[in-house]
């Protein structure tokens, strides 16, 4: 047979003309010639799906985030030295950046009605008798003959009917008295007051008279050396400026510094975000792959029981078990809470390393071990473990999430930590009830809670597409 | 499909007793004897209460007391309210959670389902990118939040309008239910939508698909005859832990929106220590939501002839 029959031997009428063979092929190569290999170096398992996370740019994006988190969370308090739990009474629901400059002034001192201070309470009706300050606003108006008395009403707005003056701060009835000094939790802002005078049965006797108070933020020297406000105390006078104590992101309604809680909130959610995981991940996976090692008529009774666990209504009882730990409302149960999230969250890991322990146990390559005699102990620590470890590693990173949802719900119902401690979701639930007028307190806490949870879940699904075989042998 | 339904039955029944027997252990572990505290409010109830449990009894003979009263469906009386049973309160509390979470789940499902298709067929183009960044949103803030943005722009939106356009907080009529039903089905349609994206990649491109379009079959019945109806199998597995989800997590919105629900109800008896109320709500509530997954799994069963005969 010749070279050219062997050929059209082969390829049939339409197929592509294939190499003619001589022969010089069928003769032996020598020792020496080079064998077919692998171009590009070999790279193991976590090496190749390293390389795949750094492709992915959201799955680095979240890795970012959670490094700045962890800095956040335990660089930050050693920086940002405030006390979480300090109240700033000068600075109430602050926003941030806002204004906090104040004036250095005199102590209180009583004020009888009659002094005025220079360019203060000349025209005529309600006027004020100085500059109003957060320390008191002091006003005066003419006498009407007739009244009996004279209401006094402070407004944040300017009243639109004489119907509604606002809030109703003093009745004065003593004879001669008609001046007033408002001293009731003042902040440097603009207060409308009115006062009405009213005959014997109580009724108005003319028209309500109306004046606008742009009170000024005050702070006593006294007050500036409390805070540790300055220094120098002998240097400073009456009218210099003062800068109140700085708040990055403001203050809450109770004036505690917003970072320093948000950072104090941060160890309490990532202490159960990533504690709780790690706990309950090992208890799975241990409980898991022992059930799926033994098999049989264990592995089926043990399942059953995870089965149990996984149908107990999960956030019912997260609830009780705080009840249970005697921690009542109003009570701080981070370690309670750790608990309860480890016992009811392990089946959930144990039923997936369970499956992949008796997908594995069936792999041709483990077989393949097996007879060349590879003892337990090589078989578990050389294949089953490094080839669920992908599995529990992306079970963890969206462990994470789910933890600190779970803390931060039942920190929300007031379930969780409690007052003085924060935490994020009881920072969200103080902040709701001072949504409307003050916003920042609800959405610096929002943002922490969604920013990590988001990092987290990125992270996760960048994990399992790197490291998921099915997905990487697809590609 | 008899003795699967049966088996899945019987397998229900063994865990709700799972589930009482382990709200019976917690409760008993809690310190202190709840009678003895200031907790029982007078010497009626507490006398009601020693008669009905027994409590100077063995630990084993209270159980089977216990067990005996759950079986008859008698959850006891409430320790913070004379005369007021926890059947009462189930009865009169739990159907407001029932609607708001029936609602909800409608929301999240014909929404998870509409969006996930839409991602899929326009993969890599911009109703993806939207709707997957609004999913991404959707499973990263917490309900809370969700429930507080949409009161706060419920009430600009009535101060904008110079009307109420629909209710803040409350319950009574279908415009009370829609905004917290929508914010209680956020979370849960996220997930659904990422689920029906995956499902219906994979249909889109499979065989029969292809087979179809080859014959000619339009594109809109291709869509509804062989696409959605083969990707909404997943979406209907996962249904009956949503629904679990979906009425626990009930209770941030009906504090929230002052819905006066079972859970609403439950974080109060939590916050009182109304220790009946608690079990009583626990075990009715673990009840529910177990006969709530095997219902959804018959469904599936007889939607889809390959589970039962596994």
């Amino acid at each position: 047979m010749t070279d050219q029959t062997l050929t059209e031997h082969y390829s049939g009428a339409d197929a592509q003309p294939i190499r003619t063979l001589r022969p010089v092929d069928f003769e032996p190569l020598p020792a020496s010639a080079p064998t077919a290999g692998m171009v590009r170096p070999s790279r193991s398992y976590w090496q190749d799906a390293w390389a795949r996370l750094k492709a992915n740019r959201r799955a680095i994006a979240s890795l970012y985030i959670i490094v700045f988190l962890m800095l956040f969370t335990f660089v930050g308090p050693l920086i940002w030295r405030v006390d979480p739990a300090l109240q700033d009474v000068d600075q109430i629901s602050q926003r941030p950046f806002a204004d906090r400059s104040a004036v250095l002034v005199m102590p209180f001192e009583r004020w009888e009605g009659i002094s005025l201070e220079q360019g203060f309470g000349v025209g005529d009706g309600l006027r004020l008798a100085s500059q109003p300050t957060t320390q008191q606003v002091r006003m005066l108006w003419d006498a009407v003959p007739e009244a009996s008395a004279y209401r006094l009403y402070r407004n944040h707005f300017e009243p639109q009917s004489s119907l509604v003056l606002g809030v109703p701060i003093a009745s004065i009835t003593r004879d001669g008295v008609h001046w007033y000094e408002d001293r009731l939790d003042l902040r440097a802002r603009l207060y409308y007051y009115s006062v009405v005078a009213v005959d014997e049965l109580a009724q108005p006797l003319g028209q309500h008279q109306t004046i606008v108070a742009d009170v000024r933020r005050v702070i006593t020297l006294d007050e500036v050396v409390a805070r540790g406000l300055t220094d120098d105390p002998a240097a400073l006078q009456p009218g210099d400026a003062i800068e109140l104590s700085l708040h990055p992101l403001g203050t809450d309604y109770l004036g505690r510094d917003m970072l320093a809680r948000l950072m104090a909130g941060a160890r309490v959610s990532l202490f159960i975000g990533l504690l709780a995981p790690l706990m309950f991940v090992a208890i799975g996976v241990l409980y898991g792959a022992t059930a799926g090692f033994i098999g049989g008529k264990v592995d089926q009774v043990m399942m059953r029981f995870a089965d149990f666990v996984v149908a107990l209504p999960f956030l019912l009882f997260m609830i009780l078990f705080q009840v249970v730990f005697g921690i009542g409302p109003g009570e701080s149960g981070i370690v309670p809470m750790l608990i309860a999230l480890v016992v009811l969250s392990w089946p959930a890991t144990s039923r997936l390393v369970r499956g992949q322990i008796l997908q594995i146990r069936e792999e041709a390559y483990v077989n393949a071990a097996r007879l060349l005699g590879g003892s337990h102990q090589y078989l578990i620590w050389r294949h089953m473990i490094p080839n669920t470890l992908g599995v529990i590693l992306v079970t963890l990173t969206f462990a994470v999430p789910a933890a600190i949802f779970t803390e931060a719900f039942l920190s929300f119902i007031g379930m969780g930590v409690a007052p003085p401690t924060a935490s994020w979701g009881s920072m969200c639930n103080e902040g709701l009830k001072t949504m409307l007028t003050h916003p920042h307190e609800l959405i610096f806490p929002a943002v922490m809670i969604s920013m990590t949870v988001l990092a987290f879940n990125l992270l996760g699904d960048g994990l399992r597409d790197a490291l998921d075989a099915k997905m990487r042998s697809s590609v | 499909m008899w003795s699967y339904t049966l088996k899945r039955i019987l397998q229900g029944i063994i865990t709700v007793w799972f589930i009482a027997t382990a709200t019976f252990v917690a409760m008993h572990n809690v310190p202190g004897d709840p009678l003895s505290s200031d907790r029982a409010a007078n010497e009626t109830i507490r006398a009601n209460l020693e008669a009905r449990y027994g409590l100077d009894r063995p630990l084993f003979e209270q159980y089977l007391m216990y067990m005996g009263n759950m079986l008859r469906g008698d959850f006891g009386i409430s320790f913070t309210q004379q005369n007021r049973e926890v059947n009462d309160i189930i009865r009169e509390h739990f159907p407001v959670s029932a609607t708001l979470g029936v609602l909800a789940v409608v929301f999240a499902a014909l929404g998870g389902i509409l969006m996930g298709a839409l991602t899929a067929l326009y993969r890599n183009r911009l109703p993806d990118y939207i709707i997957m960044f609004l999913v991404i949103l959707g499973i990263s803030v917490p309900s809370f939040v969700f429930a507080a943005l949409g009161q706060l722009s419920l009430v600009n939106l009535n101060a904008m309008m110079g009307f109420s356009v629909l209710p803040v907080a409350g319950w009574g009529t279908v415009s009370h239910m829609l905004l917290p039903a929508l914010v209680l089905g956020l979370g849960t349609m996220a997930y659904l939508t990422r689920l029906m994206r995956s499902s219906m990649l994979e249909v889109i491109s499979s065989d029969y698909v292809r087979t179809a379009r080859a014959k000619g079959v339009p594109p809109a019945r291709i869509f509804t005859r062989h696409q959605l109806r083969n990707a909404v199998m997943p979406v209907i597995t996962v249904l009956g832990p949503a629904i679990a989800a979906i009425t626990t997590g009930g209770f941030v919105v009906e504090l929230v929106f002052a819905v006066p629900g079972l859970g609403r109800y439950f974080v109060q008896a939590v916050q009182q220590l109304d220790y009946t109320v608690i079990m009583g709500t626990t075990v009715f509530y673990g009840t529910f939501l177990v006969f709530m997954v095997i219902l959804v799994d018959l469904v599936y069963g007889w939607i889809d002839p390959r589970v039962r005969l596994k």
